[in-house]
């Protein structure tokens, strides 16, 4: 019997190896991914007994920290919280924390890497360790135009500096008080979380950056820009706009949404029809132009990505695979196309800035206890997504729309206006989505603008009745300054 | 493998063996002053400053721990010198760290104004003062554990009865989804605890009179030897009662050990691989047979299979506990300095995330190699145990630890699936301290027996062959 002991005390040796081996894969090798976590309260536990640095618009703390007196030493306060919300996001006792809090936890902290010097001082001269300072691209006036114009509405604007990527506002609405989240209240921040965790509208959702919807009519910036990348058509080639497009291989029709032919006889310039929004044209020019070339240009704007500003953004998407009368719908954003708000200010960004995409990005710059800047952020290009001169091409048909089609709400006197509307189906009953995309001054733009109001539950002329006036109201605020 | 094997030590041999009393002695007040010495630091580290009542409870449990070497000393002179530290190290750890967590639950009823909860060290300490007793009890009841083989069927019986106590009316009480409580007036009980040891004695009974019968071979597939239909009688009964204990207690836990542990003995008696592999396909069709018809066992499975996406409900704990392991990383957060009352039930089950999170991988790498140190000697001591019954009974219990050991760390650490099983030593809870303190003593018994020098008239062979038991 003995014998048999022995093999048993060796296979629970064996099991005593599988413990250790697990235990250092926890503590050890993985540690540092649990401890990153978002939902790990227990380092936000700790980071509350030492003064985390502040999140920065210009110079002005958007989210800071300031101390209590209780057991839990600093408490993080948000100046008008639901203004900047889908930057900073919350950091939560209960719930960890998301948006800038998250990603630039470890600046906020003071434990990155670049603190090392810093560090080394506190442990000598025994001073608690102080986090660093984070600034936003963000534009305070931008950010308050978009806020005060969605007010009311279900929706999200992005507006980005086409020149850098720099994003100068990014605002949702509804939105939420992250102060009620960050307090030292845990039934509070429970009860408050519950709250919006059942309303409707959703207002936690990131919506600049996460929310997906069908981008409409100003995805056919993406396709004219397509054609005009394939050489066979320029603004003034002439296209077929009947009342209605047969579209391939299906017996069903695609009309205008005013019933009616885009032009004279049905026929009708890639200007004109850009202008007019004219779908039937586009939904032609799709078929004309394959779903691969379509799919390229998008690509090329930053469709099919996933864009990391840091705060991780949806990938927006061109279906993959489409057949011919999805390739027609999909030319005029509709069937499988999605996009972001985020990703279509990119569009109207990277046609403004001579046909280049650039990285969009959040973080301005990184600074230390002291303020001093630690590092700056430096724009990089994504993707050439246009020849400049289609590019300008580009830029004057959509200048067209705002002066002489439907885009009319977003002119600005003085200033050429580039832009272009948009309204979607997100399904066969659902309510449609309005957008308005636009950049100006539209021969050296400052500013690139997207809008979008989900629900509006208008037609076509939403875009501009909607969503226009807040884009005009966003690119006011950048040019005033 | 060493050649000379004890079992056939040539009688009357004079072998010089040490009591080393003194070692144990030695090591008992090590681990007292780590005692000392970690209360002090959850004290000091939590700002509670010195705890008030420091000398009076490590008075307590110096108390306890000189009472049982004292008793071992004149009881059983020869008994192993480590098991009693490592167990009193053992627990000493789980005392300071239900002491840091009564500190927590104060402090976060302080913040939201809700009234301070009994502290649970105090209760720990009288449940440890209690083993003690019981502990001491096995020595003066007990002379000679061979004793115990004359009682086999009653053990069975009371064991059996024990196991199935709380699904008894009134007393059986349910607690988290498990039936294994039985409550008399304010008392509350596991009497599963208690029935293991009792099973352990009867399995180390039947199995050493009836191991030649079910060591028959009858045929050869796939050259593994299978034992008769008749035979499979008590290993399908055993396996029946397992699978009762999961359906109607849903306590998952205390099945795995049960049928885990009955399979190990009756390899180590038959010597038979054969038996390992019918109890593995019998496992393997019980847990399929529970994972397609049980909801609560599926959802185990799932929740350890991917924890993160069930991460606010039912892997919830399961994160907080990988959370707190990470949060200690190498060295820990300090005795004091973690959150180890973020995991629900950290006195408890989780006992080992709570020491792993202010311990690091460091404190959870010693306390296994306590446990491994433990488990080693009592498989020494069955080794070197000269009658069968002692053997079995000495591997048995062994064993009974072992499958503790790794089925609850395996489970809060995320290697398993999770049960409900308490850390021996660590865990707030009586029941499951004075039973596994009452295996060391059995231990300790056994092994006093056969480490002192052989002045019997039995030689060891006999010892081996003759049928002792009267039923």
């Amino acid at each position: 019997m003995s014998r048999q002991i022995r093999r048993l005390s060796f296979v629970f040796g064996l099991l005593l190896i599988a413990l250790l081996v697990n235990a250092t894969l926890i503590q050890v090798i993985n540690a540092r991914d649990y401890r990153d976590r978002p939902g790990n309260q227990r380092i936000l536990l700790a980071e509350y007994d030492r003064e985390r640095g502040p999140i920065l618009v210009a110079s002005d703390p958007v989210a800071r920290s300031v101390e209590t007196g209780n057991t839990l030493t600093y408490m993080r306060e948000y100046n008008n919280g639901p203004l900047y919300a889908p930057v900073t996001g919350f950091y939560s006792l209960v719930y960890g924390a998301t948006g800038l809090e998250r990603t630039e936890n470890r600046i906020l902290n003071g434990k990155a890497d670049i603190f090392t010097v810093d560090r080394i001082q506190q442990l000598v001269s025994g001073r608690q360790p102080v986090g660093g300072a984070v600034t936003t691209t963000i534009d305070a006036a931008a950010q308050r135009a978009a806020f005060k114009g969605l007010k009311g509405k279900r929706g999200a604007v992005v507006a980005i500096e086409p020149a850098t990527g720099r994003i100068l506002a990014s605002v949702q609405m509804p939105s939420f008080d992250p102060n009620r989240l960050s307090s030292h209240n845990p039934a509070d921040i429970r009860e408050y979380y519950a709250e919006l965790e059942a309303d409707p509208q959703k207002p936690l959702l990131n919506r600049p950056v996460v929310s997906l919807n069908p981008p409409g009519s100003t995805f056919k910036v993406v396709t004219a820009a397509a054609a005009l990348a394939s050489g066979r058509f320029t603004a003034d080639s002439i296209l077929p706009g009947p009342k209605a497009y047969q579209l391939p291989n299906s017996t069903k029709k695609l009309r205008n949404w005013n019933g009616r032919e885009c032009g004279p006889g049905g026929k009708v310039t890639l200007e004109q029809a850009l202008a007019i929004s004219c779908n039937t044209a586009f939904a032609w020019l799709g078929n004309e132009l394959g779903a691969s070339a379509i799919r390229t240009q998008a690509d090329a704007f930053g469709f099919d990505h996933s864009f990391e500003i840091p705060l991780r953004a949806a990938t927006s998407l061109f279906p993959a695979d489409p057949d011919a009368p999805q390739t027609a719908l999909s030319a005029i954003g509709q069937f499988d196309v999605r996009a972001t708000a985020l990703q279509m200010a990119m569009v109207a960004a990277a046609i403004g800035n001579s046909g280049r995409t650039m990285n969009p990005y959040l973080v301005q710059e990184i600074r230390g206890p002291d303020l001093s800047i630690l590092q700056t952020t430096e724009p990089t290009q994504y993707a050439d997504a246009m020849k400049p001169s289609d590019s300008l091409s580009l830029t004057d048909m959509m200048v067209n729309v705002v002066q002489n089609g439907t885009g009319s709400n977003a002119q600005i006197s003085g200033i050429r206006v580039a832009g272009k509307t948009g309204t979607a189906q997100t399904g066969n009953d659902s309510p449609s989505v309005a957008w308005f995309i636009s950049f100006a001054p539209a021969a050296a733009p400052k500013v690139a603008v997207a809008v979008v109001i989900e629900e509006s539950g208008a037609p076509e002329v939403s875009g501009n009745g909607l969503a226009a006036p807040i884009a005009k109201a966003v690119m006011e605020a950048v040019l005033r300054q | 493998m060493p050649s000379t094997h004890p079992a056939t030590r040539v009688p009357g041999e004079f072998a010089v063996i040490k009591k080393r009393r003194n070692t144990e002695l030695a090591l008992l007040i090590f681990a007292w002053l780590l005692g000392v010495l970690g209360t002090l630091q959850v004290g000091w580290a939590t700002g509670e400053g010195t705890p008030p009542r420091l000398w009076i409870t490590a008075g307590a449990v110096a108390a306890v721990a000189l009472v049982m070497h004292t008793v071992v000393r004149i009881r059983a002179p020869y008994a192993d010198p480590i098991m009693l530290p490592v167990g009193t190290l053992l627990t000493i750890l789980g005392l300071i760290m239900i002491y840091r967590l009564d500190v927590a639950d104060a402090r976060r009823a302080q913040l939201n104004k809700s009234p301070i909860p009994t502290p649970d060290v105090y209760s720990q300490l009288t449940w440890f003062a209690i083993a003690g007793i019981l502990f001491c009890a096995v020595f003066i009841l007990l002379r000679d554990h061979r004793r115990l083989q004359r009682y086999t069927f009653t053990f069975g019986l009371i064991g059996l009865i024990l196991m199935v106590l709380p699904l008894a009316p009134i007393i059986g009480t349910t607690v988290n989804g498990a039936t294994l409580w039985v409550r008399f007036g304010g008392f509350q009980f596991q009497p599963a605890e208690i029935a293991k040891i009792l099973i352990t004695i009867f399995f180390a009974g039947y199995l050493v009179k009836t191991r030649d019968s079910l060591a028959l071979v009858r045929t050869k597939v796939l050259g593994v030897g299978l034992p008769r239909p008749k035979d499979l009688g008590p290993i399908v009964v055993a396996w029946f009662i397992s699978l009762g204990v999961l359906i109607f207690q849903r306590d998952l836990g205390t099945s795995l050990l049960f049928f885990g542990l009955f399979v190990s003995m009756l390899y180590i008696a038959t010597q038979r691989r054969s038996w390992l592999i019918i109890g593995f396909v019998l496992f393997v069709g019980g847990a399929y047979f529970a994972y397609s018809n049980f909801a609560h066992v599926e959802a185990r499975v799932t929740v350890w299979l991917d924890p993160w996406t069930y991460s606010d409900t039912t892997g919830y704990q399961i994160v907080q506990s990988l959370y707190g392991l990470a949060n200690g990383g190498i060295l820990g957060a300090g005795l004091g300095q973690g959150f180890p009352n973020l995991v629900p039930f950290a006195s408890t089950d989780f006992i080992v995330s709570a020491l792993g999170e202010e311990l690091g991988i460091t404190g959870v790498f010693a306390i296994l190699m306590l446990y491994a140190l433990l488990i080693e000697r009592g498989f020494r001591v069955a080794i070197t145990c000269r009658d069968g019954f002692g053997q079995l009974l000495a591997a048995g219990l062994s064993i009974t630890l072992a499958l503790q050991v790794f089925v609850i760390i395996g489970g809060v650490t995320g290697l398993i699936p999770l049960t409900g099983l308490t850390t021996p030593f660590l865990s707030y809870g009586g029941s499951s301290l004075i039973a596994n303190w009452v295996i060391v003593a059995l231990l300790l018994r056994i092994s006093d027996r056969s480490r002192r020098p052989d002045t019997s008239q039995i030689s060891p062979d006999d010892a081996m062959t003759q049928v002792v038991s009267r039923v």
